[in-house]
């Protein structure tokens, strides 16, 4: 008889410890190769890798001092988040990275592309042809203003259209590379933009960036049940692994017509949208953004949509969310 | 694979993005082929957002287990359609968490483990189209997917999902470059959000671009199985069955009512080329 039981609690508050180089494919019930236990549970007995595991240190991870180092010149660090794809997540973190770097040339922006299955941001920032730069010191970040830099694999595959077949513990070990070895340098800001879902990435990014301080997420929906669903999955994760929320933002609001200026709900929110979501979890809920083709066409070419129609409903709603992300992380000061 | 050794045909539904549609295609494409007559299954391997419960109406099912395996949940109270006697079951961990809020925080080997089990262990049956909806990305559900099916000759094949604009079908190039480097056949191309008919003025406003899939289709010498507009009505049919269900009103099946809508006779016309696909000589 085989049980359906239920998936397990895993600890996400632990300090991240360090993998040993495997040599072998982790069997069905793997402790974790960097737990405590690695070459010594039941599931290691007949594993490859159970010598490598049990003489690995045991400990934290000795390159975590050094991430926190280099993210130490970094002021404010969001998180982008939704349990569901293809909600916007990468065309928000764009816009709130462009929104960010217009308040003044001085204030510095960072994206990190942490989505390394399907990264969208270098192409959204008109930057796909780009490469980046090895020095001693690091990995340099692309710049796509002066004030505005990003990174994400995309820059470094031998051909753009590549597909990354990567299992989780090589997905992590890029992260890691991303956080230990780029040189952010002095940002005011660090957008996070991540792959759809609550496995390797989200764990990843969080064990690794906790002892620097994540000023919170934000995370994104679109108005119906079966985004809904996912995304309710995406806070449950944030409450388990200690992430603040800093809100809800609803993409995908309200289709108007550009022939007859009518309104549809594309996207029909049936059981009250991300507002009702909002309430029934107990998080700030920071607006809707309305459907508008040319966000699309704009992320499409690369151009920000802030500069091509400032004068459209979805940026004003859009401008009026990074106004309450930038209240909620305390950054007021920065409009004086 | 004893728990697949009845099943007739495999096809898989991939994209590399998320959010273009994945899951309503597999589901009306489950939908349209029970149509024709065939029984149906579907196995959801989106672990982390599993949605096909919800598609079909089935959130509160429980699975139960027998001796061998898992018995996957029938759609509509597994009632078969009387014209033609088609069905469908599906599997899925929508189906195994306490609660449907319940996040499901799982590093890869878990994903890995529970995609096999899933290929393994469930008793599908006698079961002429197996469909398998997965998550975005090519990660380790792919891999694990790619690595159970390698040995098996009833796969037939992938349908890649994609909307029109190039920031999606850029990350669906990669799936289809995937697909290559593993050895899946790529069946066809299904163009999803392709305008939107305006309910007021009827005029079509192209909401993700248009035309992506298509040249997709053509720049990797892949059929172009067609382009599906965006329907809100699709989604009320779901959620009309999601608020109805158990209720006096839930007689009407998913099955009739999804031949009422609009979507009905472009999924007719997909699975059509599905099953002169992976059926060439007829069944």
């Amino acid at each position: 008889m085989v049980i359906f039981e239920p998936p397990p609690e895993i600890s996400l508050r632990d300090p991240p410890a360090v993998a040993p180089e495997l040599v072998a494919p982790e069997p069905e019930h793997c402790p974790g190769p960097e737990s405590q236990n690695a070459g010594k549970s039941d599931a290691c007995a007949g594993c490859p890798n159970q010598a490598i595991c049990a003489a690995a240190p045991k400990g934290p991870d000795p390159d975590l001092p050094l991430i926190t180092a280099r993210l130490s010149s970094i002021r404010h660090k969001l998180l982008v988040l939704s349990g569901k794809g293809g909600v916007g997540k990468s065309t928000f973190s764009t816009m709130l990275a462009h929104a960010f770097a217009a308040t003044s040339p001085d204030t510095q922006v960072g994206i990190m592309d942490i989505d390394i299955c399907g990264p969208s941001i270098p192409k959204m920032l008109g930057a796909e042809n780009e490469s980046i730069h090895v020095s001693a010191s690091g990995w340099s970040p692309v710049y796509v203003a002066d004030n505005l830099c990003l990174m994400s694999i995309q820059f470094m595959l031998p051909s753009a259209d590549d597909a990354i077949i990567w299992r989780g513990a090589k997905k992590n070990g890029m992260i890691k590379r991303f956080l230990k070895d780029v040189e952010w340098g002095d940002l005011d800001w660090l957008v996070v933009d991540t792959p759809p879902g609550t496995s390797d990435e989200h764990l990843s990014v969080n064990t690794y960036m906790r002892e620097s301080g994540v000023s919170g997420a934000v995370v994104v929906t679109t108005p119906q049940e079966v985004a809904l669903l996912d995304v309710r999955k995406e806070i449950d994760f944030c409450r388990k692994a200690g992430i603040r929320v800093l809100g809800l933002v609803e993409n995908m609001s309200g289709f108007v017509c550009p022939n007859c200026k009518g309104e549809s709900q594309i996207f029909r929110a049936t059981t009250g949208g991300g507002e009702a979501l909002a309430k029934e979890v107990g998080v700030e809920f920071l607006g809707k953004v309305p459907l508008d083709p040319r966000i699309g066409m704009a992320c499409d070419y690369g151009e920000s949509f802030f500069d091509a129609y400032p004068d459209s409903p979805a940026c004003a709603a859009l401008m009026e969310v990074v106004g309450k992300v930038r209240r909620l992380v305390g950054d007021d000061e920065d409009n004086v | 694979m004893t728990s697949l050794n009845r099943v007739k045909h495999v096809v898989l539904v991939l994209s590399g993005k998320g959010g273009v549609g994945k899951s309503s295609v597999t589901t009306q494409l489950a939908l349209s082929l029970a149509t024709r007559g065939y029984s149906v299954g579907v196995l959801d391997i989106d672990l982390t957002g599993p949605n096909i419960p919800r598609m079909f109406g089935v959130e509160s099912a429980s699975v139960l287990s027998a001796p061998g395996g898992w018995i996957p949940v029938p759609v509509d109270g597994g009632r078969t359609l009387a014209e033609s006697g088609g069905s469908i079951r599906c599997m899925s961990l929508g189906f195994l968490l306490r609660d449907r809020g319940d996040s499901v925080v799982w590093r890869g080997p878990k994903k890995t483990a529970m995609v096999r089990q899933f290929l393994t262990d469930v008793l599908w049956g006698e079961m002429d189209y197996l469909l398998v909806d997965t998550p975005p990305g090519t990660s380790d559900e792919h891999i694990s997917l790619a690595e159970q099916l390698r040995s098996l000759t009833i796969v037939d094949g992938a349908v890649i999902v994609t909307t029109p604009q190039a920031v999606a079908t850029a990350d669906v190039r990669k799936e289809v470059n995937f697909c290559k480097k593993v050895g899946i056949d790529i069946l066809g191309v299904v163009e999803n959000m392709s305008g939107f008919v305006c309910p007021h003025c009827s005029e079509c406003t192209n909401v993700f671009s248009s035309g992506g899939g298509k040249v997709l289709a053509e720049q990797y010498n892949i059929d172009f199985f067609g382009a599906v507009p965006i329907d809100p009505s699709f989604v009320m049919m779901i959620e009309d069955n999601n608020a109805n269900a158990g209720s006096e009103e839930a007689n009407e099946s998913l099955l009739d009512k999804y031949q009422k809508n609009a979507l009905c006779p472009i999924f007719r016309e997909i699975a059509g080329k599905v099953v002169a696909k992976t059926s060439p000589f007829g069944e």
